[in-house]
Order: structure tokens, then sequence, then C-alpha cells
């Protein structure tokens, strides 16, 4: 229950957030919200669109990170603690450990709508590069500060803080913790990869608290940047 | 609730029968469906249950991994030491010879034992043993041992399934199938095994030239013990009723730590790697009281102060050993002592601490399964506070009379391996090398049945012979208002433990007698009501008359024995006398009862001997053996 | 001692019920416990099916207040003073008597699985592993086959049908850990996918949450093999070589273990 809840939550404010198209961008110090990055709509204001933009004006209702925001979704969806979550909350495929389930039949994850489960590992490699994308967005307001130059504000806490979370969310993934090491037979052979199946092993066996951990940082960082970007508050600065 | 069953009775053909899915029935099953011949296995209880996966430390073999010293020699002269000069030579040299082989063997079929920095199989310290010397998995390597041989009897069956089309064609597990008489032809040779199917009562009647015996011990004759209700001696039973002798029977080693609270885990094992690992035992004053109870045939391999048994660990070649890894007979005796002397834990136990010892990641790392246990059964935990152990019935040295190179006993075509076979371990069993006793005599026993189905037919059992034996079955089910078998089982297992426990008396024992006589009338008149399907009291019913027959064997050698050696304590008689050296005590089984006689040991080989200095000699032979 | 309600099932096929018993409860004891005293006072012929009364031999399985549990290793304490204790037998498998169940779905699934194979150029003694290579396998080899997992899983739990082609979390595992085992030879992946039902877990966690040795099924076991099995047949490069002809060599099902539909 609780976890349809959340997932809910968070579906409903991304929604209404990036049809938006707006208040994602705080231009005095560079701040940008994850769910319009990279901003790819000719709209996008320029300094915002690190990575370029498509010479086309989006439509209303068109997301402006329309390349990123696909594929962190279905990141998602098809990660394995999601599935987990939302086969028992929302399926009912469990309801629950040894809780009789309200389906006649069931066929799992053989059909091929559900094969599309195993192209997990495709995601993960698309959503290192967002994250990588996602990182850099955080390290350029550092360097905007209110006089120019370095400078440290709540916003740049806040969206470090996310990126972190974004990081042990996606590095903790299962389809990371096989390729770079589980999918060998032997480790001895290994020591490098084994030493980074060890360390992605420690964060996977956290995945579903930094699952929702990055959704509740995301949606904390896009709403202090939009709070920021509508000029409802002003950035708390610490540092310059 | 489906209809029960008709009498009637199942009938098969095989070469070779084995009795017991422990590690030793699927190591013979496995050596003598490797030989060709159509071999069943049967498992009282579910296969791959067997009471093998409560074995813990490990399995003794000299590979020489961890120490390069190790040599089958030394652990030869360890098993010697630890059965105070009472093996079987010849079954203690080819058992030191061949473990490392069995090892190997069970590596190369998928066990995963732990590992040393090299890559080999890793070995740890253990009572008794010289050099670490046991193969290990963790604290659960009889599971690991019992899974590899359960999933090689499956990978046989899958090479006969691909080319006979049928799995069971060659080697088939009836598993939850009891044998209560073994049927022999008018030459006295084994012709068959008769039993019944416990999920539904059904009989079943194996024909075959030779059969193993590999059923496991008779410790639920004791009320603390660490064994499962399977151990109710049914082999030892079936070949004393069969005309074998049994011998050594009046050693039973007492593991002396089980779990002592609450009283429903009383007994379960407390493994002994946890004093291999560090593990120490204090009294209630905070005493390590071992130091003060190395008997003197130990005395120059055991360390007198803790600063030296402490550097032991690291430093094994200068130091010498904690005399908490003494044989298993000192250290239970020890306990026990403690404990009637006032200087006990509250629950009657000693401390067993390795809470102060070794950090609490090291002690979840080496001991999971002890962690588990106790704070699971008894809300202890481990790490932070010490455990009450006390002494716990675990182990028969005695066993069938089998010869040492095939397994057979007195009885043609009646082999038997593993701790239903006696003589290898001599009057106390070293930790870790049951295990590989299993393996090392389960592989001959399997061999040497297999061979003798080369030229014998078997003889085949009449009618008139199978449905006696079904009368026989059936007849706790027709008693009416009989006697109630749990109770007689409670009140035989504290007799034994009373009066033929740990420390025994010579009029204890002969009210034990007694006791069991009057037992033994009243075994005739159980009954158990219900059905036949899945009937618990009903299966008791006939396993009790079993260890009702075991106890009396006991007793009566433990009452012969006028001495003290390994498993067995004489309050009277404490002095170890090396005239008895010399001897085994057989019990047969007759019209009026069990009966014993002297039988001569075998003589270690010279070359062998030379294995021990004058001195350690001196305190077990006779003066004209050393002369 | 105290005296408490157990409700317990009695019977067998459909014909069975729950029958409340009143018994006495001592301090440290666990449901085990007290089913056996009902057999030694009561019922004698109450079937239960158990060994080592330690938590290490996996026979004591049943379902105690809903939930599937071993009997030995659940005290009384958890209890409520006042609570009634149901025992009941797994829901999964046919029940033989009163708790006993037939459990021989699990060793049939266990027939299918192509055993461990060393490369035959090998012999006994040339294994090098180092601790960390046999680690993973070594969690899954923890097993002691109490078949909680396969007795939660809903895929069988709930639809019968399902036993044909899925194995279970049990036998799942089993195939993970010899495709983990560093001395292997066969690859099993195809067959995990097809024979052995993989596709058919949705990860759903219960093995995990009901397995009493603590066994990471799901994140240790059955998604690396899933991602295992991605490898094999979900990955484009693999498709491409295949089509190409560079064939993977694909270990079969055991033949002739698999009875066929019509017998059961």
């Amino acid at each position: 229950m609780l976890t349809t809840l959340g997932l809910a939550a968070f579906v409903v404010y991304a929604t209404a957030r990036v049809f938006q198209q707006d208040h994602y961008w705080v231009g005095e110090y560079h701040y940008l919200t994850p769910f319009y990055s990279p901003c790819l709509a000719a709209q996008c204001v320029p300094e915002a669109s690190l990575f370029g933009r498509i010479p086309v004006e989006f439509p209303p209702l068109v997301p402006y990170a329309l390349l990123s925001l696909p594929i962190l979704l279905l990141f998602r969806v098809t990660c394995y603690y999601y599935r987990k979550a939302y086969y028992r909350s929302i399926w009912q495929a469990p309801t629950a450990c040894a809780v009789q389930e309200p389906h006649r039949t069931y066929t799992g994850e053989t059909r091929p709508l559900m094969l599309g489960q195993n192209g997990h590992r495709y995601f993960f490699y698309l959503v290192v590069a967002i994250t990588l994308i996602n990182t850099w967005d955080m390290a350029v307001p550092f360097f905007h500060g209110t006089d120019g130059g370095f400078g440290v504000g709540l916003g740049n806490i806040i969206m470090f803080v996310n990126v972190l979370m974004l990081w042990a969310y996606t590095l903790g993934c299962h389809s990371c913790r096989h390729v770079m090491g589980g999918r060998l037979k032997s480790f001895g052979k290994h020591p490098v990869r084994y030493w980074l199946w060890s360390r992605i092993s420690v964060l996977n066996s956290r995945h579903m608290l930094f699952g929702w951990l990055s959704i509740a940082t995301l949606m904390t960082t896009d709403f202090y940047v939009s709070l920021m970007a509508s000029g409802t508050i002003t950035d708390l600065r610490l540092f310059n | 609730m489906p209809p029960t069953p008709e009498a009637d009775i199942t009938r098969y053909r095989y070469d070779v029968v084995v009795i017991g899915a422990g590690g030793a029935g699927l190591r013979a099953a496995i050596a003598a469906r490797e030989q060709g011949k159509r071999t069943a296995v049967i498992s009282k209880s579910l296969f791959g249950k067997a009471h093998t996966v409560m074995a813990e430390g490990g399995a003794a073999a000299a590979l020489g991994n961890t120490n390069a010293d190790d040599t089958w020699h030394t652990h030869f002269r360890d098993t010697i030491r630890g059965g105070k000069f009472l093996n079987d030579p010849r079954m203690a040299e080819l058992h030191a010879r061949e473990a490392p082989d069995r090892i190997l063997e069970l590596e190369y079929w998928g066990a995963l034992f732990d590992r040393t920095g090299d890559g080999r199989i890793s070995q740890r310290n253990f009572g008794g043993h010289e050099y670490p010397r046991l193969a290990h998995v963790g604290d659960r390597t009889g599971l690991e041992m019992i899974r590899t041989l359960q999933q090689r009897v499956v990978a046989l069956q899958q090479a006969d399934a691909a080319e006979l089309g049928d799995p069971d064609a060659m080697l088939q597990v009836f598993a939850e199938t009891a044998v209560t008489e073994l049927v022999t032809d008018d030459s006295g040779a084994i012709a068959g095994a008769f039993g019944y199917r416990r999920v539904d009562g059904g009989f079943v009647l194996f024909e075959a030239p030779s059969v193993v015996l590999a059923t496991g011990g008779i410790g639920k004759a004791f009320s603390t013990t660490s064994n499962s209700w399977e151990y109710t001696g049914d082999g030892h039973a079936l070949a004393l009723r069969a005309g074998a002798s049994l011998i050594n029977m009046e050693f039973v080693q007492f593991h002396p730590t089980g779990m002592v609270w609450p009283p429903s885990v009383r007994g379960i094992l407390v493994t002994e790697s946890v004093r291999g690992d560090g593990g120490v035992l204090r009294n209630s004053e905070g005493e390590r009281f071992m130091f003060g109870y190395v008997p003197d045939v130990f005395r120059a391999q055991y360390a007198e102060t803790e600063a030296e048994a402490d550097g032991w660990y690291e430093d094994p070649s200068n130091n010498r050993r904690p005399p908490e890894l003494l044989p298993r007979d000192e250290v239970a005796r020890a306990i026990n002592t403690e404990v009637k002397e006032g200087r006990g834990s509250p629950h009657g136990g000693v401390f067993l601490d390795v809470s102060t010892r070794m950090p609490a990641e090291e002690i979840h790392k080496r001991l999971p399964s002890m962690h588990h246990q106790f704070k699971e059964l008894a809300d202890v935990d481990i790490t932070a506070e010490p455990m009450e152990v006390g002494p716990t019935c675990h182990y028969v040295m005695g066993g069938v009379r089998v010869e040492a190179e095939t397994g057979a006993s007195d009885v043609p075509g009646l082999f038997a391996a593993g701790e239903v076979a006696g003589g290898m371990h001599g009057s106390n069993r070293l930790g870790g090398n049951s295990l590989s006793d299993l393996l090392v005599f389960g592989r001959r026993a399997g061999l040497g049945a297999a061979a003798r189905a080369d030229d014998h037919q078997g003889s085949g059992v009449s009618e008139e012979r199978a449905s006696a034996s079904l009368a026989r079955a059936l007849a706790p089910l027709k008693q009416g208002q009989g006697v109630n078998p749990y109770t007689v089982h409670t009140e035989l297992q504290e007799t034994m433990n009373d009066l033929v426990g740990i420390v025994r008396k010579g009029p204890e024992m002969e009210e034990a007698l007694e006791r069991l006589a009057r037992m033994r009338e009243r075994t005739d008149m159980l009954s158990a009501p219900g059905d036949r399907v899945y009937n618990p009291g009903w299966h008791l019913a006939l396993a009790l008359p079993n260890m009702v027959l075991v106890s009396e064997a006991v007793t009566l050698a433990a009452l012969e024995r006028t001495e003290s050696r390994g498993g067995h304590t004489r309050d009277d008689h404490p002095e170890m006398s090396p005239q008895w050296r010399k001897v085994n005590l057989a019990a047969r089984h007759g019209d009026d009862g069990v009966s014993l006689t002297r039988q001569p040991l075998a003589g270690i080989p010279s070359e062998l001997l030379a294995l021990f200095d004058d001195d350690e000699l001196a305190k077990y032979l006779t003066e004209e053996e050393l002369s | 001692m105290t005296e408490r309600t157990f409700r317990v099932w009695r019977g067998s096929g459909e014909n069975g019920e729950l029958t409340d018993y009143t018994v006495e409860v001592n301090e440290g004891e666990v449901v085990l416990d007290v089913l056996h005293r009902l057999q030694a006072t009561q019922v004698p012929d109450l079937a239960v099916r158990w060994n080592c009364k330690a938590g290490k031999c996996g026979s004591c399985s049943v379902e105690i207040n809903g939930m599937p549990r071993l009997s030995c290793m659940t005290r009384m304490s958890v209890f409520g003073p006042d609570e009634t204790v149901t025992v009941t037998p797994m829901r999964t498998f046919p029940v033989v008597r009163d708790l006993v169940c037939d459990v021989s779905y699990n060793y049939e699934k266990a027939r299918e699985i192509p055993a461990f194979t060393p490369d035959p150029k090998t012999s006994p003694g040339d294994f090098r592993m180092q601790q960390q290579d046999v680690e993973r396998s070594q969690e899954f080899r923890k097993c002691i086959e109490c078949f909680l997992c396969n007795n939660v899983c809903h895929v069988i739990r709930d639809h019968e049908e399902n036993k044909e082609h899925f194995s279970g979390p049990r036998y799942l595992m089993r195939v993970a850990e010899l495709e983990m085992h560093p001395e292997d030879t066969a690859d099993r992946r195809q067959i995990a996918q097809d024979e052995f039902g993989m596709g058919y877990c949705n990860i759903t966690k219960c093995c995990t949450e009901v397995c009493p040795e603590g066994i990471r099924i799901t994140d240790n076991a059955l998604i690396p093999l899933k991602e295992r099995v991605a490898d094999r047949k979900y990955d484009p490069l693999v498709w491409l070589g295949n089509t190409i002809g560079r064939r993977p060599k694909d270990t079969p099902i055991v033949p002739n273990t698999r009875r066929p539909a019509e017998e059961e």
C-alpha cells in the first residue's frame, strides 16, 4: 500500500513537472533541474542546454528532456527492485507471501510483452550516460557563485546529494553487478573485477533503499529549483 | 483418507541393497553402481536428510595442504592414540591412507570446501589431531558431504536415464522406507531385507545376495543426545538378529559440548570447531579448568600455561596444544566432574566462550551456524556472551565386526560401513574421523558387496518367510490395549542416560540390565492406534525393540569390561588396563538373548608401531608385548 | 508450564480438517516440541516429518499461522500468551497425512538439471580455486532442502499447471550454483529459461523471506541467473553470432527425466 502511494506520488509529481515546460532553470547560479536535463528543445534557455539543442520548437506537453526521460523511466520500470514492488503492490502477483493471489493463470515474464524486462542492462548503459550528464549539471553551478567564480549554496548541496543517490542507485543495479563481475565463473583470475563486484554488491544489497532515496532527492531537487526559478524563494548561499 | 493398501508385499530384486542413505550408505551405493551392479538405497528419511548433515567440523584427511608435515602416518598415529590403542589397526591404516583420495574425489564431484591461499582445500585444527587436518566448509561440512553424494547419485541416475531410458534402472533410492528384518537362507547367508514404506505403510521385500548396513548409530537410546530420531540402532539390531557379532559396544562417545538450555534443545551439538578456532572452557569460577585434567598419556603434547596454549593458535610449531583440544572423552569427563563438584553453570553445564577470544565479525564468518543456532534456539548471542555446554551422547564406537578390506561381517553377504561398523575408532573416535570413515569404508563396503554379487545370485525369499515378517510388523497395530511406545522409549532413555551414561558403576548397570529385561517383555505388547499411513506411533513401536536390544548389548559389554578407556569410564575401575587392551568384547544374539565372548585384538604391524616412542607404548601395552 | 490451544490439520487429501487440542507448553520450547507432546500424550498417530530438530536437515517444514516455517526453529515465545497456534501442512504439495506432504516434485526437478560437469581433461586433485571463487556457490549450498521456498513461491503455490515447467527457487538456485562453479564446463542458461522456467520468476522475493538459512536466493541466485539468461538469449551480439553460425554449446535437459504429463 505504501509502495503504491509512493510510486503514485512520484508519477503524479513528475508528470506535472515535465509537461510544465517552465521553472527549470535558475540563471543566476546555473541550477538545472534533472527533470529537464539535457534540455533539448529549441526554446530551452541557451545556457541551460549544455549539450546543444535540437532546432525544433517542442509543442506544448512535450518534455524538453525528450531523450533522457523515457530512458530513465524504462530503467526504473525494468529495475529488479521496482519490478518486485509493482508486481506485488499493483499487479498483486503475489499480494503477499503465502497469500492466495487473485489470478486464474500466471505466466510471469515469459510472454513477449514481458520479455522486455530482460533488456534492463541496456537501459543501465544509457542511464550511466545520463547520470554523467546529471553529474556535470551538478558540477557546473559550483563555478557560478553570486559574484562569479566558485560558490556554494543550499542548491549545490541538494544537487550534490541527489547525484550521489543517483549513482548509488545506478551502480547498485543488478545488471551492473552482473556486467562488472557477476558474469565471471572465476573471481580469482580477475581481481579487479572481483573488487568492483564486491563493492557493487554492497550497494546492491541496499538497492531498494537507494531506489527510494533517489526518487526523494530527485523530487526535492526539482522542487527546490522550481521554487527558485519561479521566484518563490531565493537560494540560501553558504559561500559566495 | 485414501484406502490403506492391502497387506501385499512388493518384491524387488537387486544385486546390492544398501540400508541407510547417509554418507556411508550413499558412498557404498555409488561404489556398487560404478561396478555395474543394480543397487537399491533404502533411506528411513527423505533422500538427503541423513544424520550426516549434523556433522559440522570437517572430514579428517592428511592432505598436507595447511601443514606439509602431515602424512597418513601421523594421521594413523593420532587415530590410534585417540582410540587408546583399541582400534583395529588395519582399519585405522586404510582410513588414514585413503581419506585424502576420498576427499579429492568429493571435490571432483562438485563439493566446495573452504580454500587455502594457493587454491587448495583448507584444513582446520581439531581435538586429538596433531596437524590441521579437517577439510571443511564453515561449520556445515556434513551437509556439503551429503549433498555432494546425493548429487553424485543423481548424476549416475542421469547417465542411466540417458543410456537406458530410466533413471532408476541401475540405482534407485527408496526414500522413507524402513527395514524391519534381514532375511537369511538355510546356510545363514543373506537373502534379502524386509521393510515398509513410511508414507503408505506398504510392505517391501528386497531380494539380494549382498546387503550393506549403513544405518548409523544408537543415540536415541539416551535422553541427552545430539542424534536425530533415526538413530535407533536399527542396523546394530538387524545384524545381531541375522547372526553377526557386534564389537566394542561398551564404547559410547559423549561429545563434550552439547547445548544444555533450554530443555527442549538439550543435547544439540555445539561443534568442536568452536574450540579448534580458539574457544575456551571455563567453570563458574572463571577458571580454564582443562589444564587440571590433562592425563599422563597426553601430558607431553599439551600446554601447561594459558600463555602457551594461546600461542599455539598462531604458532603451533613452538607451542603445545591447548588442553581444550584433548580427545572428546577426556573433555567430556572433565566437564562432568566440574559440574558434579559444584562449579557448573546455572543450567548444569560449563561455559564455552568465544566472545572474548575473537571479534564478532570473525565469529560470524567462522561459526555461522553456531551463531544462528544459539540465537534462534536459546536467545544467546555468542559474539557477546559465553555458551553453556555439557556432554551429550554423540556416537557409538561399537558396531558390526567387519573385515577391514571389504566391510564384510560374520554373516555371508552382510556388509557394514560407517557408524554401524565397529573397530575403526577403538575406544574413542577423534572428531573429523567420522566423515572420512564414511567415505573410506562406505566405498570399500560397496566394492565388497559388489564383488560378492559377482558370484552369488542370492537364494530368494519364500512366501512363508515373507508373511511371517509381515505378521511381526503388523503386530503393534493389532495389539489393542497394549503398551504405549512413547512411554517405554522415555523410560529406556532415562535408564541408559542415568545408569549406563558417561560415568558407570557395576551395580547401576546390573540394575539397568534388570530394567531392560522388563522393557524387552513390554516391547512384545506395544500398541499403536491408527492405520499404516505415516503413523509415527507404529514406526516407533517397530524401532523400539531395536533400541532395547542394542542397549542390552551396550550394558552387558560395559559391565564386563572392568577398566576405564576412551568412551567407557568405570567409577569402580578407573584405571586403564594393558590386559584389557588386547581384548574386544563381541556380542551375539541367540535364543537366550545377548551373550558376550572375548576376542583377541590384532596387533599393530611393527613398522607402524615404530611411530610411537617407547614411553608412550609403555602406558598402553603389557610387559610381554613391549619386550 | 502453561496450557495452549493448538489447531492442527488432521487427515489427508480433500478430507482433512483443523482440530483443536489443548496442550502443555514449557519454557524455551519450539512448535515441534509441542507437536511431539501431542503425539506422546494425545494423538500417537499424528503424522509429523522431522529428523534433526536443530534446523539442519530441513524435514519439519509446515505452515504456522499461515507462514511457511521450520517447526523446530519456531519458538513458542514468538506467539502472544493467548494466541492459538495453527499448524497446517505445506500448501503447494499434496498432503500424505496430517502435517506430512508428498514432496516428490522437488526430487523430480532435481533430476532434470545436468549435474556438475568438470573438464574431462582434469582429474581429482587438479582443482585450484580461490576462496572468493567458491563463496558464491557455497552460499547456495547452505540450502537444507526444506522446500519452504518452493512452497511459498506463488508461481506453483497458486498455479498447479505451472509445476510442469517451473522448477521453483530451490532448483533455479541449483542451476545458478552450478553456473557459478569455477570448474564447471556445462552451459545451462538456455534450459534455465526454456525448461526450468526462469522466466516465470517475477522476483517478488518470498523465497528469500522464508529461507531458514538466510540465503539471499533472489538477489544472489535468481537475478544473476536471469542476467546470465539475458547474456545467452536476449543479447543482440549472441543473436548475431548464432545467425552467422557460431552457436554456443547449450547443455540440453537430461533426457528421460521428465515424466510425460499424462502420467501425473
